[in-house]
């Protein structure tokens, strides 16, 4: 079905079913209980899920299959967004021209860069990437104020020209929406003490999200994939056999520019406002780790990447000591305060060190990333298991493809 | 694999959920609908203290927190009142604002425009903030401004000082406290022409970005005015480290007046390596150079050491003030943490208890209401003598202090002495001024 | 003219930095085929070796003077360093004083540890490891030691000052011919200049005149024949690690009188020392140097007002656009090795 085998068709099914069913999965505590600081179905959060998933997806096509690892990938999403505020500014508040222009402008720029920069390998690669998008960055930053507002970011204002809406006298900036739908728009969904948030936004990038997932999956299984396969392998054995892999090479980099630039149109579809931070070297390795983190190579990791980091940075730092001692609030008092100071370093200004402790174990202990380790894991349980009881193959049957 | 597993448990659990909800007599299928955004329903109502806390402004933004903490003690009857007590409006019970006891949120904004509207939408959105609060830098005030407006919430500025947060950017919905790169010029010309003569050339040195760029102005206008004259101004870039190469030219120049426009760590660099060249002990012109640094933090200061000492500069608030709204709060504020505030942790203490005064007067947590509350609103006693909340760009007006690094001294803290209250009068400008121009404030926007 | 020698003296003190940090990041890459994301915290964790014993330094007991106040109006608690107690102010003040040269015999055992352990205790499972969980692992790592040490130290800069006979600065005009006060540097700041000229010196003599530097070339080369002659390279990639975090530390430390040092100064300086190290050429010391120095000096160069006036915000991107230049001239930087870090 769709061009999928079976394996692929399954997983691609439980994506589809996960992404619809993220307002439920994400907000799994009661609304009023003290874990519902860990619930992560907001629309913001969401979103960003999305959104960066799309940005790690685009990202794995072109380190993930060719190995060749771009270190300035932010620039192009920063490069999408301005493009994106400029459309919704100039032309519309409707989201769509300013997500597709923003797909344009970034698959430019990353053929321009992608070009030069791909004259290069390994390292050199590297270096030359990160060399243009800390370039991109610092001129955002300072002498191209006047097109991207510098360090404020650009940002919609009451007297923009928006020649094809009509003109909004409440004296507030209209809102983004898509063909009227307002993005921020949404409804809430109260079960008993369990609160849920369905909002117009998220699904619209949960949408976007999943044909760039299908997408992603039909160019791994493609011969274009295998192609860049080989040259992660043997880029010399490639070139023996008469083939030239810059095309190729180059075609990967724009696509994942595209790719980039897309997440950059839809988080301005989000929240209409681009700042010149999302386009530092900081943003461009925050990629190279939810790739890497969640597993290079894998269709399903740089997701899952995506969401560990940003479920962190967005929750982990919320956590403060006066919530701690809420928690911890069923203690006597010594007890309590121990737990607080033992805990205390590793939440709210401390996210950063959880992350950093996460990123080495994970590294340490699943090698490959989240999900092959993960896969390892499963299977070593598997096979434990299989030794134990007879019904081995049932065990297998069970298996859900993951990759 | 092992995710595919969680994921699947967490499914079939919500559909269970969900099943359940639907045979249920309870369920509530609404669109976000209410008379305004996050309308405070329960036996309290939550603010949002949005600071940095990652990043080199994280000891500033942790000291705001200190500041806001204190704050909410206060608000709901815990402590020694602080500046509730001096403040001029006593609309302030003592049990939390409008009778909801005051709870709040804390988020990180990693001194990022980006990172800190994701966490200022996470407190809108999921902790149901009626108030967003903090910050450390004019970026991420003006984009968090811009997000509240959208929003229909609060924001109640924190430590912000360019221009554009109460001019091209300014927001109806949003309020500064904080005084401005205007009024640092303002009231640092008079005392610089009396310190330093008014035949002196200045070198500009100045932060690429926008904050770098109204401060210069606003120093350029005001001291251009007095009849010094600008030599030279060269742009930094943020990410600057080392400052001898922007240093060694102002030796070459015929400048006996350096303006260090930075702010944080670009201003403990490049004071420490102007310092370093010897421009203190220097000659020009038959006078002796001169250092300036528009924008003081004592935070900052401290990391420049005994760089600051006799070099002027201006700041909103000090601790060794002697009105009593200051000493009230360095009282209860030292009292609780053991060492005196900075100006960022004052700034955020007095927007908190502002803002619930406003709610308390216009008996609304309705944002628009509060918006009429505090438009044109003059207070006392919160540091800084008699204050005005302008209706026109929700900038306050109050007097400013100009400041010099202190010679001896006489604890880690007492870095800067004040050398003059500048009268508000002489930092107030028009709301049209060109420095300010452009932008709209708006309409309120209740939201929903 | 003047103008152009300060700001070679400036772009040469800046190289400094550049090449030292570069120097031990390129050791580590040429020897161990790691790319080490933590060398930058190596940096910082020098400089704060620096801050720590100037801390340890002045260790001091509370005593309370009822003549003096403090900020609540309180006696005031006079604090008074042990070490003052001990030997007298003028013995005591003088290595309160002089805690940064000091810090170098401190730093060299504790960078030492540091990277022992580091190699032992984690690099050494990553040898054979893809690159991609190298920059996991290592990045990992630096942002765990920059939360420690911002845990201990906070986020703000700390003055870490130079001796007061060694804060002046010397006047090169009168030497020239120039007018006095024309040409002047900072005492220090020539000192960290010989310091990174000795340093690294050091490092090329003992890599090329001892027989332990010439096994650990020769590893560098080929790493597998070399094992095949029975020798254990793997001890000696150890030591070499220690020193590369030593040479790292030891810039660290010197480098605090020259900017105040803060838990994130090592992350500022990373993305710059691959840059110079690429610059130069994988696997090349002498090119991880003179890409230092070269990029430093440009970059100086690029901060003067008349080229700025020019071409507005150079300066911002000078080091990035030469990278670019250099590295589509030079395919493997300005002296890199063939094969090395290519795939």
């Amino acid at each position: 079905m769709l061009g999928l085998d079976n394996r692929d068709m399954k997983l691609f099914i439980w994506v589809v079913c996960i992404t619809v069913l993220a307002p439920f999965i994400l907000n799994p505590f009661p609304a009023e209980s003290e874990l519902a600081q860990f619930n992560a179905g907001y629309p913001d959060l969401m979103q960003r899920f999305m959104i960066f998933g799309i940005f790690a997806i685009g990202f794995n096509i072109l380190f993930g299959l060719t190995g060749y690892l771009s270190f300035g990938h932010a620039a192009f999403l920063g490069v999408g967004s301005y493009a994106g505020v400029w459309m919704l500014k100039l032309v519309s508040m409707n989201v769509i021209p300013a997500i597709i222009i923003s797909v344009i402008v970034a698959g430019l720029f990353s053929l321009v860069v992608g070009y030069i920069s791909l004259r290069r390998s390994g390292i050199y690669f590297s270096i030359l990437t990160l060399a243009f998008a800390q370039m991109s960055f610092a001129l955002a930053y300072s002498v191209l104020t006047p097109i991207t507002n510098g360090e404020t970011g650009l940002q919609l204002a009451l007297d923009d020209p928006r020649i094809l809406d009509s003109a909004s006298s409440t004296g507030s900036i209209p809102p983004t929406n898509f063909f009227g739908i307002e993005m921020r728009d949404g409804f809430e969904l109260a079960l008993g003490p369990w609160e849920f948030v369905f909002n117009f936004g998220y699904y619209l990038c949960a949408v976007v999200m999943l044909v760039s997932f299908y997408l992603s999956m039909r160019i791994f299984r493609s011969p274009f994939g295998m192609m860049l396969r080989a040259i992660k392998t043997n880029q010399q054995r490639l070139r023996y056999t008469g083939k030239n892999p810059r095309p190729y090479n180059l075609a990967a980099f724009v696509i994942s520019g595209m790719y980039a630039g897309l997440a950059g149109g839809l988080m301005v579809a989000m929240d209409p406002l681009a700042g010149a931070e999302r386009m530092q070297w900081t943003a461009s390795g925050e990629v190279v780790l939810m790739t890497i983190l969640g597993g290079a190579g894998t269709l399903l990791g740089p997701m899952v990447g995506a969401g560990v980091i940003k479920y962190f940075e967005n929750i982990f730092s919320k956590i403060n000591d006066a919530l701690l001692y809420e928690w911890f609030s069923a203690m006597p008092e010594g007890l309590q305060d121990v737990f607080v100071f033992l805990i205390h370093p590793f939440i709210g200004k401390g996210w950063h060190l959880t992350l950093g402790i996460m990123f080495m174990l994970v590294v340490i202990f699943l090698p490959g990333g989240v999900v092959e380790g993960g896969q390892r894991l499963a299977a070593l349980f598997r096979r434990r298991r299989q030794s134990r009881e007879t019904d081995g193959p049932a065990a297998v049957k069970d298996a859900t493809p993951a990759e | 694999m092992k995710d595919m597993r969680i994921s699947r448990r967490g499914l079939l659990k919500g559909t269970a959920v969900l099943g359940a909800g639907l045979a249920a007599p309870t369920v509530l299928m609404r669109p976000a609908s209410a008379a305004f955004t996050n309308e405070p329903t329960g036996g309290s109502v939550t603010l949002g203290f949005n600071v940095p806390q990652s990043g080199p402004y994280a000891d500033e933004g942790a000291d705001e927190l200190r500041a806001y903490e204190l704050a909410v003690e206060h608000l709901n009857g815990g402590g020694d009142g602080g500046m509730m007590s001096t403040f001029s409006s006593k609309a302030l019970k003592g049990n939390g604002i409008l009778g909801k006891k005051v709870e709040y949120v804390t988020g990180d904004t990693q001194t990022k425009s980006d990172a800190a509207r994701a966490s200022a939408k996470s407190m809108i959105e999921k902790d149901g903030a009626i108030m967003i609060t903090g910050g450390s830098s004019s970026g991420v005030a003006v984009a968090v401004q811009a997000l509240c407006q959208e929003a229909g919430i609060i924001f109640m500025a924190g430590l912000t000082h360019s221009n554009d947060t109460t001019g091209k950017d300014k927001k109806a919905n949003g309020f500064r406290h904080f005084f401005n790169s205007y009024m640092s010029g303002a009231a640092l010309a008079p005392v610089l022409k009396n310190a330093y003569g008014t035949d002196r050339k200045a070198y500009h040195l100045t932060a690429d970005y926008n904050w770098g760029y109204t401060t210069e102005e606003a120093v350029r206008t005001s001291t251009e005015a007095m009849g010094w004259e600008t030599v030279s101004a060269v742009k930094t870039p943020l990410a600057a480290t080392d400052f001898s190469a922007y240093i060694t030219p102002v030796l070459q120049s015929d400048a006996d007046v350096l303006v260090l426009n930075h702010y944080g760590g670009n201003m403990v660099n490049s004071l420490t390596n102007a310092v370093q060249f010897g421009l203190r002990d220097r000659q020009a012109n038959g006078k002796n150079f001169e250092i300036i640094v528009p924008l003081y933090s004592r935070l900052m200061a401290k990391g420049a050491g005994a760089n600051v000492k006799g070099i002027f500069g201006s700041t909103n608030w000090h601790w060794s003030l002697q009105d009593e709204g200051s000493k009230a709060f360095v009282k209860s504020f030292g009292t609780k943490y053991g060492f005196p505030p900075s100006q960022a942790a004052h700034t955020c203490y007095v927007q908190a208890i502002l803002y619930a005064d406003a709610v308390e007067r216009a008996q609304s947590f309705n944002p628009c209401a509060v918006v009429e509350a505090l438009e044109g609103f003059e207070f006392d006693g919160m540091g800084n003598g008699p204050t005005l909340y302008r209706a026109e760009d929700h900038q306050c007006f109050k007097d400013v202090l100009v400041v010099k690094g202190k010679e001896n001294p006489s604890s880690e803290f007492d870095l800067l002495e004040i050398v003059e209250v500048t009268p508000v009068e002489q930092v107030t400008y028009a709301p049209d001024h060109p420095q300010f121009a452009g932008g709209e404030l708006g309409k309120c926007n209740p939201g929903a | 003219m003047d103008a152009i020698i300060l700001q070679i003296l400036n772009g040469l003190d800046k190289g400094s930095a550049y090449a030292l940090i570069a120097l031990g990041l390129t050791l580590i890459f040429g020897t161990l085929g790691v790319v080490n994301f933590a060398h930058g915290a190596l940096f910082m964790l020098g400089a704060f070796c620096a801050v720590t014993l100037n801390a340890l330094l002045k260790t001091s007991y509370e005593t309370i003077d009822p003549n003096k106040l403090d900020f609540l109006g309180n006696p005031a608690k006079v604090e008074t360093p042990y070490i003052v107690d001990w030997f007298g102010p003028e013995f005591g003040g003088a290595m309160i004083e002089w805690s940064v040269p000091l810090a170098i015999l401190f730093a060299i055992p504790v960078m030492v540890l540091v990277g022992l352990v580091m190699e032992r205790g984690l690099i050494k499972y990553f040898y054979s490891r893809p690159h991609a969980d190298q920059i996991l692992v290592t990045f990992g790592l630096a942002i765990v030691l920059q939360e420690i040490v911002k845990g201990f130290y906070g986020a703000n800069p700390i003055p870490t000052p130079a001796p007061d006979a060694l804060t002046g600065s010397f006047d090169f005009g009168v030497l020239l011919g120039f007018d006095p006060g024309s040409i002047i540097y900072p005492y220090w700041r020539l000192i960290y200049f010989l310091f990174a000229a000795i340093m690294i010196g050091g490092v090329f003599a003992f890599l090329r005149y001892t027989t332990f530097g010439m096994v650990v070339r020769a590893g560098m080369a080929d790493r597998e024949t070399v094992g095949i002659l029975g020798i254990n390279i793997d001890r000696r990639f150890t030591i070499m690690f220690a020193i590369a975090a030593c040479v790292a530390g030891l810039a660290g430390v010197m480098y605090t009188p020259i900017n105040s040092p803060n838990y994130h100064m090592g992350m500022d300086f990373l993305v710059l020392s691959f840059v110079v190290v690429v610059v130069g050429g994988m696997g090349s010391l002498p090119g991880a140097v003179a890409a230092g120095f070269l990029l430093g000096v440009l970059e100086s160069f690029a901060s003067m007002g008349v080229v700025l006036n020019v071409l507005p915000g150079i300066n911002q991107i000078i080091i990035y656009l030469v990278a670019i230049i250099i590295l589509l001239t030079r395919p493997r930087g300005l002296m890199g090795r063939k094969g090395v870090m290519e795939e």
